[in-house]
């Protein structure tokens, strides 16, 4: 493991900007959340804009009978409010008689929604009732106005966290949707470590849906859930600070946490640690030979930068010239930026043509962006890596370290690779 | 309240987008939450553009809601122009800022700004996509164009083409040269890479060629009426609208003439043995109503298939749509609800699908091939490869496109022969399907026989139908992809018949009744 730098990034003043943000708004997390949870099915109340989104970023998927819909405001639902209510129920009774399969439904606020104040939670109450106790109705918002990208994960966690059942139960709780693959290698290890009592929220189905109480302590396995972070202290739950498990060194920190929290032993750490972490690094290896002493630029986009910026900095020898994140949320990266050398910038928010100004001026070895900017940025010579991908892919834990190495060194490799220059 | 997965149409700001991104020097100011930049990636990932769409969102978040918004919009508007120095700017609203009515043209006329402000009006709760797209052209072209005199030799405008059109980038180079053989000069193609400045010159050309009424057709009635251009009704797909066309076009320009045929191939594939085959393969037509519409006449007259359904998602076409099903002798069906169509195409039960992105998949769950003949499509249809669908090269292209996706004759003919050889068993399915599609019916094979899968999409109540076992395995003999029609052919036979058992006596006494 790399030394901890004598300075982070702890103390660094952060670049705040405001402008026009190049983002996807939160109703993005409807896409893999769904696919993480089994029998719900997320409802977006919203326009055709939305529904418009949603299909965008689906793309293929969207053909394989998803569960999530949008019901499509209309000229109607904007005269009266009392009727967009009844007509909500309409739309959902129908939805649940098509899907009797269906056991949690989530409401999705959008920004129409939330801008003429449709009240959702009251929907989401009197609906639970209609339609208890097969189903229970929930609402969050994923609006572009109050939520960006991964922030809609965030916020239906947190929509869940006060419907938890109560325990005492001295218990773990991992908090993220993962890929179930990751998931079982993050079980897997800490159940070798002797960590059995662990659940995950949210859960692959809602009868497994976790406990919580005072004797809880939680772990993020994502970054960007800040407001399930204080939903759960709310709850009496005990958060163990980590960096994000990505990488040989971010899981071992990881786990390492955690294995202080249950009181593990160094040896028994050691013993079941020690054949994952040193695969991990060899795969790791293999993808920093063609990262290291390269540049990196990070646009926000999901939160993940921080971590994934100290991953390639540590342990693949990048050098990171601007780490931007759509959010900072100090008490969640804290122990991430503190791994990180000084020298970044780190700017919060956006004003995206002012950025671009200085992406273009940093030239790096390879920017991270949403895919409205990469073609565009790759026709200017820069080698781009689009950052959605990092939230669709296994990437966390040992085992996918390689993998997530390889994803940035893959546009590299290619960018080698190619001897043909673009027709004029 | 509408509950929709798919929509065929995106809302109107994206067409006004797609008009912005297809003109130059022309930059869009959108009123818009943060998030709606989402729409960037259609035409940087789609279309793989290698520029940003020319469009600026105020992105405005809740903290800004109140009086704050207003002041975003007049900033970011400012910006816009001083950084990208635009000819003219067009300003709207998107379905959120709809709502919160700050009034963009208002507030942008009142800013002075020195070059052309054209202010849209969206209705994003009642209209979409290509309404956005015509309504934005529409006023762009009011704006900017005036009445001047016309070019000493016969010149005309392309109206239409716009960013993100299916195959518009091929179908403006192949008009454009079918015209140039015909002796006229094409003075502005637009919105596709016009600016500003070149559609202040619009009224210099003495007719309008109207390729896409989707996107121009509000435009091209402007023009009629304050430039006195008359534009082109016929829109040239296919041999015989192509030829149409023409004519159409040297009504207009008697100067002009004939243009060659030369490198036209669908007539003679077409009259070629091998396509004999193709003669009256039932084809269910969906997607916009201009390229239905076309694409229905060359699946009829120029292909030889026989037109079961034909249908379009945009409702402000459904009259003459409707007015075409009919001479077809067919249902129309007009609607912009995806499992509608999914039932009609059951009901129906085509050999082939010509339709949208959407089709497609519904073709890949059916296990019908399907062509894509319209827009909404995917990346996999902004081809790398020279690829109109107008014009005679368009026919040319228009000939594989249907036919690649059917097994051809002699294909047919040797599956017929070896049916029962183990390489053309029922799971191995159509080739282009990678085998996948046969699933359902294999799996049919596997069970025991019980009742029989009911594709007419009926309910079964009392007068069920009954395959007896023999029939259902003769049927089970019959290649796959004719399969579904005999079932279809066989049940209604019967029931019309008042029989209620079928037996292979049945089975081919249906054939023969069938027979043609």
């Amino acid at each position: 493991m790399a030394p901890l730098p004598a300075r982070g990034c702890g103390a660094t003043p952060v670049l705040k900007e405001r402008g026009q943000r190049e983002v996807f708004c939160g109703l993005t997390g409807i896409i893999w959340l769904h696919r993480k949870m089994q029998d719900a099915f997320f409802l977006v109340v919203g326009s055709r804009t939305c529904a418009h989104l949603l299909q965008s970023a689906a793309g293929v998927m969207i053909f394989a009978e998803p569960r999530f819909a949008t019901a499509i405001l209309e000229e109607t639902d904007l005269a009266g409010l009392a009727d967009a209510q009844d007509e909500l129920d309409r739309e959902v009774a129908r939805l649940l008689a098509r899907r009797p399969d269906i056991r949690q439904l989530f409401l999705v606020g959008s920004c129409p929604s939330e801008v003429i104040k449709l009240d959702l939670a009251k929907a989401a109450e009197r609906l639970t009732r209609a339609h208890a106790p097969h189903v229970r109705v929930l609402n969050y918002s994923g609006s572009g106005i109050e939520t960006t990208f991964t922030e809609g994960e965030d916020a239906c966690l947190a929509s869940m966290v006060p419907a938890l059942p109560e325990t005492s139960e001295r218990a773990l709780l991992l908090v993220g949707a993962l890929p179930d693959v990751v998931e079982d290698q993050a079980l897997a290890l800490l159940s070798a470590l002797g960590i059995d009592a662990v659940r995950c929220l949210p859960a692959r189905r809602s009868d497994d849906t976790p406990a919580i109480g005072p004797n809880t302590v939680f772990a993020l396995c994502q970054p960007f859930l800040g407001e399930t972070h204080a939903a759960l202290r709310r709850r009496g739950a005990r958060p163990i600070p980590a960096p994000m498990p990505f990488g040989e060194e971010g899981t071992t920190q990881w786990l390492a946490a955690i294995a202080r929290d249950f009181g593990v032993s160094a040896e028994r750490f050691e013993a079941v640690t020690a054949a994952p972490r040193a695969r991990a690094r060899r795969a790791v290896a293999a993808a920093a030979e063609t990262l290291k002493g390269r540049s990196v630029f990070f646009f926000p986009d999901s939160q993940l930068e921080i971590p994934l910026a100290r991953f390639l900095v540590r342990e693949c020898g990048m050098e990171a010239i601007e780490i931007g994140t759509p959010f900072l949320h100090r008490e969640i990266a804290g122990p991430d930026l503190d791994l990180l050398p000084e020298g970044p910038v780190i700017s919060e928010g956006q004003d995206v043509d002012l950025q671009l100004d200085r992406a273009r001026a940093a030239r790096a070895d390879l920017t991270v962006c949403g895919l409205g900017l990469a073609n565009p940025l790759e026709a200017q010579g820069l080698a781009t890596k689009w950052s959605i991908e990092l939230v669709f892919t296994p990437v966390h834990f040992y085992e996918q370290a390689g993998d997530l190495a390889a994803l940035f060194a893959r546009p590299l490799r290619r960018k080698a690779r190619l001897k043909i220059e673009a027709a004029e | 309240m509408k509950l929709s997965v798919w929509t065929y149409e995106g809302p109107p700001h994206v067409g006004a987008m797609r008009v912005a991104t297809g003109m130059r020097g022309l930059h869009y100011v959108l009123h818009a939450p943060q998030g709606d930049t989402y729409a960037d990636l259609l035409f940087t990932m789609i279309e793989r553009r290698e520029e940003r769409p020319p469009v600026t969102y105020t992105t405005f978040q809740a903290r800004d809601l109140g009086a704050d918004t207003a002041d975003l919009f007049r900033t970011a508007c400012r910006d816009a122009v001083e950084r990208f120095a635009p000819q003219a700017i067009i300003v709207g609203a998107s379905c959120t800022a709809e709502l919160i009515q700050d009034d963009p043209g208002g507030m942008a006329e009142t800013m002075e700004l020195d070059i052309p402000v054209i202010a849209l009006e969206l209705p994003s709760y009642q209209r979409k996509e290509n309404f956005g797209a015509d309504e934005t052209f529409y006023q762009i072209v009011r704006h900017l164009a005036r009445p001047m005199e016309r070019t000493a030799r016969v010149s005309c405008n392309i109206l239409g083409p716009t960013g993100l059109g299916f195959r518009h980038r091929d179908d403006v180079a192949e008009i454009t040269s079918l015209l140039a053989d015909m002796g006229v000069e094409v003075n502005v193609t637009a919105p596709m890479g016009a600016s500003p400045q070149d559609l202040t010159g619009l009224g210099r050309a003495h007719f309008n060629v109207l390729l896409y009424p989707e996107t121009a057709e509000a435009a091209a009635r402007w023009c009629e009426k304050e430039l006195g251009q008359p534009f082109t009704r016929i829109v040239p797909i296919g041999v015989g609208a192509t030829r149409d066309f023409v004519a159409e076009v040297r009504a207009l320009a008697p100067a002009a003439t004939a243009p060659s045929e030369e490198g036209l191939r669908l007539p003679w594939y077409s009259a070629s043995v091998d396509s004999t085959y193709l003669t009256g393969k039932r084809v269910f037509l969906f997607g916009d109503a201009t390229h239905v519409m076309a694409m229905a006449r060359v699946a009829r007259d120029e292909i030889g298939f026989d037109v079961v359904g034909l249908g379009c998602y945009n409702r402000e076409f459904a009259r003459p749509l409707r007015a075409l099903a009919r001479e077809y002798g067919v249902e129309a069906i007009v609607t912009d609800d995806y499992l509608e169509v999914e039932q009609t195409i059951e009901a129906l039960a085509p050999e082939m699908i010509m339709g949208t992105q959407m089709e497609r998949h519904i073709g890949k769950r059916l296990g019908i091939p399907c062509a894509v003949i319209s827009a909404p499509v995917h990346v996999q249809d902004y081809p790398a490869r020279y690829s109109p669908v107008m014009g005679f090269e368009g026919a040319n292209v228009l000939f594989d496109t249907l036919v690649h996706p059917l097994v051809m004759g002699l294909e047919e003919h040797l599956l017929h022969m070896f049916r029962d050889d183990f390489e053309f068993h029922d799971a191995a399915g159509p080739s282009h399907h990678g085998g996948g599609a046969a699933r359902a019916e294999s799996a049919g094979g596997a069970s025991p026989p019980g009742p029989p899968e009911d594709i007419s999409g009926k309910m079964n109540g009392a007068d069920a139908l009954v395959w007896l076992e023999a029939a259902e395995r003769e049927l089970k003999k019959i290649p796959f992809f004719v399969r579904g029609k005999a079932r279809r052919n066989t049940e209604a036979f019967a029931a019309q018949r008042g029989v209620q058992e079928i037996s292979v006596d049945t089975l081919y006494e249906a054939k023969a009744h069938y027979a043609r």
